[in-house]
């Protein structure tokens, strides 16, 4: 599988499992099942990479981002940040590492809190962590403000009065505030308006390049995640079927989901459009509390075969640096 | 071929506490027979309220058409009792919504609030309805359409949900059908099944369709000419493909700009249009997209220009299009 350790990993994931309980009855809670949200992903996010992360919504990609830096506990697996395994981390120690690692969220409306101003909201991370007060809190404010693209004037001012594509400047800022070396973006721009969402992805870009960080990249928008990765893993129903770098994967998708996924993503451009071939898939994602046994695409793969609902395919490198779980690249 | 529709100088505006909401600003255009016109836009921009106002489902208070005409098959809607519209929505034009959960009745079954539209409109008895809503479930893709007739909305899965909003649009053949953002809550791979079921049927019903969205990529798949709309004005108007390859409104050349492809890498950094849309209260006097515009000039601030034949078809609302002659968006 993918190499251990010096191999300039800055996060290794390995064998990751996030299960939810569903349980019944209301005084004696009995559990019947459980929600496969991830289940057994492994992989690696190299220093001062973007790694995208795509799949169609409830396939455990936001999951996955948060139980990596630890906002869920897993069910299994570790996740080693620098070599440190912080499944095993507790208190004082879990939080020493939230300074390193930190996380933007989907909705700007939804991750701020109005009742507190934005010179509060960025601040916070310092104060909790005591890396500044005082005057030097509110210069550090300003400066992270300056640095997202907002006015420092507006430091007094309540989430309220701001844009969505402004908000989620304020967000950037907030994650930005501890000098974390690994930010997950989890659908960061999804809930902006086009225009808009060009301008967050050119500011992360520039961030990234000013500040050598680290993206663990979620998102939906295929074309997007094309263009701000270097390498791109896509997940279905709790698994990673296919990883590789970004412009092999478009060029060369292996997998017949990815070859799907990237088939029915319109491409803004008629005289192309018009030319394409669609792989259009019948049905529905099937459930995560009870995926299908075997290879969990079998119910919807165009091209399976007896083996995919017994079996499951394992992860395996197909070619140098991509990586694959498909039966019919493991039968050639 | 004749016109279906004929818009001209449509206003529509929301009396609200803040002060009056211009959302749709003397608009024109005409639809033929048969067409697939794309309105584009980012929220707020007026595309919504536009083709509500059409259909006359602008909630009053607070909401007012104040002007213009809605010619469609010659009769101006807008001088129809609310008895007579009554009949014109439904059996000649019908809507599609984006979210489909909450335009379906949760508490009343599929197969209940098909037959009651073509109960009203075409006077038929629950059987022949019963026997028709099947049909029309099959049509849309609903497997076991008849068994499914009994079932809930809660029952069905998004992209089912959708398709049975569009089965319901199309109960008593409609001429045309306007479909707001259907696709916009859906994954991409259900999104690309809904096009080409959308697509499929008006080849199949010679129906006419505006089909509405923020998403340029749907667009170039399914229209066959477009409007672009800033702000409750339409900016560009164009033939699908001669809007994409020779873009004349500078908000249209920063849209298309913004936006990655999922077939070419591009390398450099995306063009973003800077800062965000007006307020639609306190609207500039000039052209609203000024402030953005890198064209801009002095008149650009004091007066709006007119929608401008640029070619065949083409027609422009800016006062520096000479400038933007032969511009490329970027990476294209």
């Amino acid at each position: 599988m993918v190499g251990n350790t010096g191999n300039g990993a800055l996060v290794q994931v390995r064998g990751l499992k996030k299960y939810f309980p569903i349980t019944r009855g209301v005084v004696f809670s009995r559990h019947v099942g459980d929600i496969k949200a991830v289940d057994d992903v492994s992989f690696d996010i190299y220093q001062g990479e973007t790694l995208g992360l795509v799949g169609e919504s409830g396939c455990g990609k936001t999951t996955a981002g948060r139980t990596i830096i630890q906002l869920y506990r897993p069910t299994a697996g570790e996740v080693y940040y620098d070599g440190q395994d912080l499944t095993r981390m507790r208190g004082n120690d879990l939080r020493h590492m939230r300074r390193r690692m930190q996380i933007i969220f989907q909705d700007p409306y939804a991750s701020l809190n109005p009742r507190l101003t934005v010179g509060s909201i960025v601040g916070e991370p310092l104060e909790i962590h005591r890396v500044a007060r005082g005057k030097e809190l509110r210069e550090r404010v300003e400066e992270l403000l300056q640095l997202v693209g907002l006015n420092p004037y507006f430091i007094n001012r309540y989430p309220h009065e701001f844009s969505g594509g402004q908000r989620q400047r304020i967000g950037v800022a907030r994650a930005l505030a501890l000098e974390p070396d690994f930010i997950v973006c989890d659908e960061p721009i999804s809930a902006l308006d086009v225009s808009i969402q060009a301008q967050i992805v050119n500011l992360l870009e520039e961030l990234q390049e000013k500040l050598g960080l680290t993206y663990l990249f979620i998102a939906h928008d295929l074309s997007m995640v094309r263009h701000i990765s270097d390498r791109v893993a896509v997940m279905y129903l709790g698994k990673i079927v296919e990883l590789s770098n970004s412009d092999e994967l478009y060029e060369n998708p292996l997998h017949p989901y990815t070859k799907a996924l990237l088939s029915a993503v319109p491409i803004p451009d008629p005289v192309v459009e018009e030319k394409r071939q669609r792989i259009i898939l019948e049905g529905d994602v099937p459930s995560p509390a009870n995926p299908p046994p075997g290879c969990n695409f079998n119910t919807r793969c165009p091209v399976v075969m007896d083996v995919c609902s017994e079996e499951e395919p394992k992860f395996v490198e197909i070619e140098p640096g991509h990586f694959c779980a498909c039966h019919l690249m493991q039968s050639q | 071929m004749a016109n279906l529709l004929e818009i001209r100088d449509l206003k529509t505006q929301f009396f609200t506490q803040d002060g009056v909401v211009h959302a749709v600003n003397g608009i024109s255009y005409d639809l033929q027979e048969g067409e697939c016109l794309g309105i584009v836009g980012e929220s707020g921009c007026g595309k919504s309220v536009s083709v509500l106002s059409v259909m006359r489902l602008i909630p009053d208070p607070p909401g007012k058409i104040v002007g213009g005409e809605i010619n469609f098959r010659g009769r101006n809607l807008r001088q129809l009792s609310e008895e007579e519209m009554r009949h014109v929505r439904g059996a000649e034009m019908a809507m599609v919504f984006q979210e489909p959960m909450t335009s379906l009745n949760p508490v009343l079954t599929i197969g209940f609030q098909i037959v009651e539209a073509l109960k009203l409109h075409q006077g038929m008895n629950t059987k022949e309805a019963r026997e028709r809503a099947a049909e029309l479930l099959a049509m849309v893709g609903i497997p076991q359409a008849a068994d499914r007739l009994d079932d809930y909305p809660h029952q069905f899965s998004g992209g089912m949900r959708q398709r049975v909003m569009i089965a319901m649009a199309l109960s008593c053949s409609p001429s045309l059908l306007i479909a707001d953002e259907p696709t916009t809550a859906l994954d991409v791979t259900i999104q690309a099944q809904i096009v080409d079921l959308v697509k499929r049927l008006r080849d199949k019903l010679g129906m006419a369709v505006i089909w509405i969205t923020h998403d340029l990529g749907v667009i170039a798949r399914l229209a066959e000419r477009v409007i672009v709309m800033y702000a409750g004005y339409i900016v560009e108007e164009a033939e699908v493909k001669e809007l994409y390859g020779y873009p004349r409104h500078p908000y249209t050349i920063g849209l298309l700009g913004s936006l990655p492809r999922l077939d070419v890498r591009i390398d450099a950094k995306l063009t973003s249009v800077r800062g965000q849309p007006p307020d639609l209260v306190y609207l500039p006097p000039g052209c609203p997209f000024a402030p953005r515009c890198d064209y801009s000039a002095e008149r650009c601030e004091s007066e709006m220009p007119s929608l401008e034949a640029v070619g065949v078809g083409h027609k422009v609302a800016c006062w520096e299009k000479d400038k933007t002659e032969g511009v490329r968006p970027y990476g294209r």
